[in-house]
């Protein structure tokens, strides 16, 4: 368009025409996607924020209640402060873990250099597991009376805790099939590990560098925005971190039905709970869509809140296709 | 094993002292690596491979301590499939997970372009709410759209209030796409309109057939996506078992059959099954699709 203005000769009325078509033009090839930002996007959130003030249940009339459900939400629902702690928990751990392991198996693939197709086929195929039959498999692999696991570790006198039926364990639990499930992250830092110059490695070499030297002062700095990308993306994705933990909790529990109303979620003792799960239990167990909304808002403030973080970063999401 | 060991032996043989030290451990760090790297290929298959060996155990072996069967029950997997309901749920999955990527794909490409290609006025900022879209949780907007559903259009104990919202656009398909169309060298798009190609069939004829890779891509993902998805089946799904997908039938699954862990692992290998199959048919596609996710800073 920028060479418009220099045209002199064309009269300003075919050039608005001009304007005019391929403003037409964009708003045609974007039409699918802003008919679904509007309806499935801008329309259910502005709902949410309206419903959060309201009492419904779905079967009598909507009424307001002003901040009644904010209140209930943070000062009396016994599930919101456990959950939030949970997420807490899985940010600094299960996030951390994974970008370190993820890292770790991206290194160990770009130093393997015999069958490396078949090496990285296998690391990389437990993250296309559905998430239900993967969280199933884990529940069997760790269950306290039969599993394989716990067999392996009683055989050799290792300590073999309750995992997904013991409080404390059914986190780590969790982090484990979370690091299971790497590949993701795996193949994103391998990719970024063969990006780093080789001339960088070579002139460390030349300066005596030892292995570890070479790690932090070579490759660490040159794949950082990759790390920091895994990290946020990491943190946004516990924000919605739903199926596993819902999954595990049922399984070891031993309570699953179909449309079970009367599941109680976060089993063992509220220690696998998650916001989203919040959101199903009020809205669909409890039937109270008003407070339902308001943690629905909670996830929604977290998530963007880091997305921002994400889309601010130098080089970021945008750009980064712009090279 | 030994066909592995092949390689660094194989080098012609050292001379000097220095060299024989350096060959040495070069020598020593391949076996390191490589053991380290079958030690961790143990941790990612060991799981597929106790739940296989599970799925074959007779009911009463399932319930003991045994890692491996003593009699091989293939029968397990018929009964597993003879199950009421079973083969629904897998029409169902096929249904949701073919007709919702198709939709996705056609939708979103107009769009990517758009957004790869096209100068306008908010374009970062629609880019930007692109993203938003991608990360937000699904359940941040539940209520509003199950009563949508529900309440306004009586879809509930179906799966179209999943389908149909793919018929426009999904923000993560628009994203990836995007990301691999600004890779495409714009002169190709000025040749097309020098030749005196329309916008459409510059799409269609020029930027469709560079774009098949991104495009796999995006397929694929939107396909596993629709496989795996837990949460909207449960919502929109679970009061009518007819429409019930295989992720939440498998649950079910394991609810009637609780202490049956051999036909529970029968059932889960048959729903991880065919997500693996896919991917040894669309390997590279699949992982230039992940590395595209990743974003090259």
């Amino acid at each position: 368009m920028k060479t418009v203005s220099t045209v002199s000769t064309v009269s300003t009325y075919t050039l608005r025409a001009k304007h005019r078509r391929s403003t037409l033009r964009t708003l045609a090839f974007l039409s699918p996607w802003l008919i679904g930002f509007s309806v499935f996007f801008t329309y259910p959130l502005i709902s949410t924020v309206y419903f959060s003030f309201m009492q419904y249940d779905g079967f009598k009339p909507p009424s307001w209640t002003g901040t009644k459900n904010w209140s209930y939400v943070f000062e009396h629902y016994p599930l919101f402060w456990p959950a939030l702690r949970n997420t807490l928990w899985l940010v600094v751990i299960m996030v951390t873990l994974r970008v370190a392991f993820g890292l770790g198996v991206g290194l160990l693939i770009t130093k393997i250099k015999t069958a490396t197709g078949v090496f990285r086929t296998l690391f990389y195929l437990p993250y296309l597991a559905p998430p239900v039959a993967a969280t199933m498999a884990f529940a069997f692999l760790l269950n306290p009376g039969t599993g394989p696991v716990n067999s392996i570790l009683e055989k050799t006198g290792l300590p073999a805790p309750g995992w997904f039926n013991d409080p404390t364990w059914s986190k780590p639990a969790l982090t484990l099939l979370a690091l299971w499930g790497i590949g993701d992250l795996m193949v994103i830092f391998m990719a970024a590990l063969l990006d780093v110059p080789k001339e960088q490695y070579e002139a460390a070499e030349l300066d005596g560098a030892t292995p570890w030297q070479r790690f932090r002062y070579v490759t660490l700095p040159n794949i950082s925005p990759i790390v920091m990308f895994a990290v946020v993306t990491g943190v946004i994705q516990t924000m919605q971190y739903y199926t596993q933990p819902l999954i595990a909790g049922k399984v070891a529990s031993g309570v699953i039905q179909g449309a079970g109303t009367q599941f109680e979620p976060g089993y063992p003792d509220k220690s696998t709970l998650t916001l989203p799960q919040l959101v199903y239990n009020l809205g669909f167990q409890r039937f109270d869509y008003g407070s339902a909304c308001v943690v629905a808002l909670v996830l929604f403030t977290l998530s963007m809140a880091f997305t921002a973080l994400l889309m601010r970063r130098k080089g970021g999401l945008i750009q980064a296709g712009d090279r | 094993m030994t066909q592995l060991l092949d390689k660094p032996v194989a080098l012609k043989p050292p001379t000097s002292p220095a060299e024989r030290t350096a060959h040495r451990r070069a020598f020593l760090e391949w076996i390191a690596v490589h053991s380290l790297g079958i030690a961790v290929a143990l941790f990612f298959t060991l799981p597929f491979l106790f739940v296989l060996l599970t799925s074959l155990m007779s009911d009463s072996q399932a319930l003991s301590r045994d890692l491996i069967p003593h009699t091989w029950e293939w029968d397990n997997y018929r009964r597993v499939l003879d199950t009421p309901g079973f083969l629904t749920w897998w029409r169902n999955t096929l249904f949701y997970a073919v007709l919702g990527t198709a939709l996705t794909v056609i939708s979103s490409i107009p769009v990517a372009y758009a957004l790869a290609k096209f100068r306008f006025r908010g374009r970062n900022l629609a880019l930007m709410l692109v993203i938003s879209m991608m990360m937000l949780p699904p359940q941040v907007i539940i209520i509003p759209m199950y009563l949508f559903w529900a309440k306004q259009l009586d879809l509930s104990g179906t799966l179209w209030p999943l389908i149909i919202p793919m018929a426009f656009g999904d923000a993560f398909s628009i994203f990836l796409l995007r990301q691999f169309l600004t890779t495409i060298p714009d002169e190709y798009l000025d040749a097309a309109k020098v030749d005196g190609c329309g916008d459409l069939r510059t799409l269609l004829k020029v930027v469709l057939p560079m774009a098949k890779p991104g495009i796999a891509a995006v397929a694929l993902f939107q396909f596993f996506y629709a496989w795996n998805d837990y949460f909207g089946p449960q919502i929109y799904a679970s009061e009518n078992p007819g429409a019930w997908t295989l992720s939440y039938g498998l649950e079910s699954f394991k609810g009637a059959h609780h202490t049956d862990w051999n036909l529970t692992m029968a059932a889960t290998v048959l729903v991880m099954a065919p997500v693996i199959l896919v991917f040894f048919f669309a390997q590279k596609a699949f992982v230039e699709g992940v590395t595209l996710t990743g974003v090259k800073g």
